[in-house]
């Protein structure tokens, strides 16, 4: 899975202004021991697993052939491109839902089923349905991401405090004023909290779905290195997913900070 | 011939009912009330006896399951400029500063930008926010929220303003200057105020009349004149004859 819990703010200071220094001392010394006791643990060949210094060195014979940096973006391109579309999909949907009764009636049920079903599980009906190259992995990382979006969309439209909407009303707003100027921006931190938790589930099901059809990125490399007992490439692949995943919760979450200065956090 | 004067605000049997699983429940019953132009009206009952039903009316925010509210003789549809509505709490934009707050009604209306920012300027140096324009309003004490909020309502020029417990969730000094600080405006400039508390104090301070309410349902229960004289201030605050009213309002809300 790819990091998309928050990490290293639970029990910091009640304050998250600035530079926690400490605590990221603390992260740091957290990592070099885990590296330490890997290391230790794999030093004489007993769990089976590869040393650090083995991992890295596959590291950068991956980095050299230019084999990382093809996968890296054949994932990539993947993912971003589903979780776009999924992205800029579920959000008129979700406030068309979070709007109007009777499209969230019509839509509701479709929803809470197909968020029941494990993205991944739809593979095998969309390899049937759409062939073997690109189309039905993007469409079931589009699918992950749409429904975590759409979801907190409309979740959001809904929780709009009815007092600031009555505040608009008796300022003279008509309909159209208070969904641009008080519903879309009351529901952004939902939507962006959503849009975070789609791009997460999306990563975990590209790499899920790459291990099971794909000819190349990440997952398929993995895949491939299972085939010759290459653990050194495995733990290379993992790395690499966990770095990006975070990577990219980490940039959404800068993203979402700056678009919601406004909130009160408590 | 003598002109008619014609109330500025008209409850005519004014009836809400909510419809709930088995009965419908009756929280507005048949409220018939005149204020008069310019007059300063609060309105003090146990919670859940339609306070904020029948001021949510006036605005026009709720229909009247039966009867009419009248406002310059005109029935009420649905909200509209002439009348502001202050919020106990306070339903600011919270992702606009003060400035945009106060703008939002006046952008609404079709103003430009050097005017609506003229007027905001205005309101928001009124109310004492000058310093705070750029400031949004999660920096802001509960005070400033309201007086932000009240500026809000001010710049879009209503000459009536609801206010539904404006104060109820300010500390007890605060909310003594903004009282003041409301009646020093509504001196100058006369708009109708009618004002929803809980705070029997903070009725009789206020007003010309308080409207005593009674809830099962919720209904008109006494009209008590204070007949204090503006200006109000401490002495009339610390006075005998306040202290008489006040009692008077207080028998009337508890001892129903
Ligand atoms: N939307 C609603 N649906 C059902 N009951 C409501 C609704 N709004 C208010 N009520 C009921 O009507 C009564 C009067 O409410 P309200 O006018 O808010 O009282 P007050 O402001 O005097 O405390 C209360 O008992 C309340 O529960
Ligand atoms: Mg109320």
């Amino acid at each position: 899975m790819s990091g998309s819990k928050t990490t290293g703010s639970s029990g910091g200071p009640p304050e998250g202004s600035g530079v926690d220094y400490s605590g990221l001392a603390l992260n740091l010394c957290g990592l070099v021991a885990g590296i330490a006791i890997w290391w230790v643990l794999t030093a004489g060949g007993a769990v089976g697993l590869p040393p650090p210094p083995q991992v890295a060195s596959r590291f950068a014979d991956l980095i050299a052939n230019g084999q990382l940096a093809t996968d890296i973006m054949s994932s990539l391109a993947r993912v971003l491109t589903g979780f776009l579309l999924g992205v800029i999909l579920a959000i008129p949907v979700g406030f068309v839902m979070g709007w109007y009764k009777v499209a969230r009636s019509l839509i509701e049920p479709y929803l809470q089923f197909f968020r029941m079903i494990p993205p991944l599980a739809i593979i095998p009906l969309a390899i049937v349905t759409m062939g073997i190259d690109e189309t039905p992995k993007i469409f079931v990382i589009f699918l992950a991401s749409f429904l975590a979006s759409v979801v907190a969309t409309y979740q959001g439209v809904i929780s709009v405090d009815k007092t600031m909407i009555n505040a608009a009303r008796v300022l003279g707003a008509g309909d159209l004023t208070i969904f641009l100027r008080v519903i879309i921006p009351a529901s952004t931190p939902f939507i962006l909290v959503g849009v975070r938790i789609g791009l997460g589930s999306a990563w975990a099901t590209l790499v899920a779905a790459e291990l099971i059809a794909a000819q190349t990125g990440l997952g398929f490399r993995m895949q491939q290195a299972q085939l010759y007992y290459d653990l050194p490439t495995i733990f290379v692949s993992l790395i690499t997913i966990g770095i990006l995943g975070l990577a990219m919760d980490r940039i959404l979450l800068v993203i979402e900070r700056r678009l919601t200065v406004w909130q009160e956090r408590v | 011939m003598p002109p008619k004067i014609v109330p500025k605000i008209v409850f005519d049997n004014v009836t809400r009912r909510f419809d709930l699983k088995d009965n419908a429940f009756i929280a507005l019953d048949r409220l018939s009330l005149d204020i008069a132009d310019g007059e300063f009206v609060t309105v003090v009952g146990p919670s859940g006896c339609g306070k904020s039903t029948a001021l949510n009316i006036a605005a026009g925010l709720l229909k009247p399951s039966e009867g009419t509210v009248l406002v310059d003789g005109k029935a009420v549809e649905g909200p509209g400029p002439e009348r502001g509505m202050i919020f106990q709490q306070y339903a600011l934009f919270p992702w606009l500063t003060v400035r945009q707050n106060v703008e939002f009604g006046l952008r609404i209306k079709g103003e430009g930008a050097a005017r609506r920012r003229q007027i905001a300027e205005r309101f928001i140096d009124l109310v004492g926010l000058g310093d705070f324009a750029d400031a949004l309003p999660k920096t802001l004490s509960g005070g400033m929220k309201q007086r932000c909020a009240i500026a809000r309502a001010y710049a879009v020029d209503p000459s009536i303003l609801l206010m539904d417990e404006p104060f109820g969730a300010l500390d007890a000094l605060t909310r003594v200057q903004l009282q003041d600080q409301l009646l020093d405006t509504w001196s100058r400039e006369r708009r109708t105020v009618m004002f929803i508390t809980h705070d029997v104090d903070e009725a009789v301070y206020l007003a010309n009349r308080v409207i005593v309410m009674a809830a099962r349902p919720g209904r008109l229960k006494e009209i008590i004149e204070v007949g204090l004289p503006y200006p109000r201030t401490e002495e009339i605050r610390l006075s005998a004859a306040f202290m008489s009213i006040r009692n008077r309002v207080w028998q009337a809300v508890y001892h129903q």
